[in-house]
């Protein structure tokens, strides 16, 4: 078993982890433990640039966001949250069992898959792939990054009180 | 130009598999939204994920960076306008659940 076959094994159990846990808060970690796994194999791919925003944004900002939004709605005691999580386990316990099979199916499939690939070409540098070639996709980044500023502020928008 | 996957790549594929099952999976299976986005969280992960490797794949790992930058930003919006909309939920009906929506109306 390669590294790397470890750490894409760990990034499945922590995204299990995160989808079956008690607590939001331990499944928001696992969350953040999965993006920083996902960060790792990215980087042994090769694409650094998309890791470390991997790991700052998916591992850091989020996990932040999360935390927040938990932190402003959790007023449950935790005994009912146990008593909640029996009720769910019966609709979760399938999940690992489901995971596990299809894992162990498709390791011992051999079948020869083929796919049509593009012809290769120069691949450049990731920088002047997103500022030269695909400057619009810069361009709608910033738009939906001012639609989800524009968005929150509609959100969270009190109402005047007019004073006659 | 049709051209035989590496059995190596299988690997990734049976990951990424592995990650959408999940994401699916936690997102169909529960009723509080806060665990939804968490599901949501996973799928996109698995299509971070599968992005590049069909970046590796292909040789275009630059042009597969880029890709999955636009999805991480995509991905990060997605997450605060939906806090935003799970917390007025929240607000309105003190409760995480789906089941509380029902009553929004308008």
């Amino acid at each position: 078993m390669t590294v790397v076959t470890l750490v894409l094994v760990l990034m499945v159990l922590a995204a299990l982890w995160a989808s079956m846990s008690t607590l939001l808060l331990r499944a928001t970690i696992a969350l953040a433990l999965s993006s920083a796994m996902l960060s790792v194999v990215m980087f042994s791919l090769g694409a650094t640039l998309a890791a470390v925003i991997e790991l700052s944004v998916c591992a850091g900002l989020i996990s932040v966001v999360f935390v927040s939004v938990i932190s402003l709605t959790q007023r449950r005691p935790f005994k009912e949250i146990v008593v909640r999580w029996r009720s769910r386990l019966t609709r979760f316990w399938p999940l690992p069992v489901v995971m596990l099979a299809v894992g162990i199916g498709l390791s011992f499939v051999h079948t020869p898959v083929q796919i049509a690939l593009p012809l290769p070409g120069p691949d450049g540098d990731v920088r002047e792939v997103m500022w030269n070639l695909r400057q619009l996709d810069l361009f709608g980044q910033i738009l939906i990054l001012l639609a989800g500023v524009f968005g929150v502020m509609v959100l969270f928008k009190r109402e005047e009180k007019h004073v006659d | 130009m049709l051209t035989e996957i590496p059995h190596s790549l299988w690997l990734y594929f049976t990951f990424f598999l592995l990650l959408l099952i999940d994401g699916l999976w936690c997102m169909l299976a529960t009723y509080n939204l806060l665990r939804m986005l968490i599901g949501l969280e996973i799928l996109m992960k698995s299509v971070t994920f599968i992005l590049i490797v069909a970046g590796y794949l292909s040789g275009r790992m630059a042009l597969a960076q880029a890709m999955v930058i636009t999805v991480i930003v995509i991905e990060v919006v997605v997450v605060v306008v939906a806090a935003g909309i799970i917390l007025g939920i929240f607000r309105k009906t003190d409760t995480l659940s789906v089941r509380g929506t029902r009553n929004l109306k308008g």
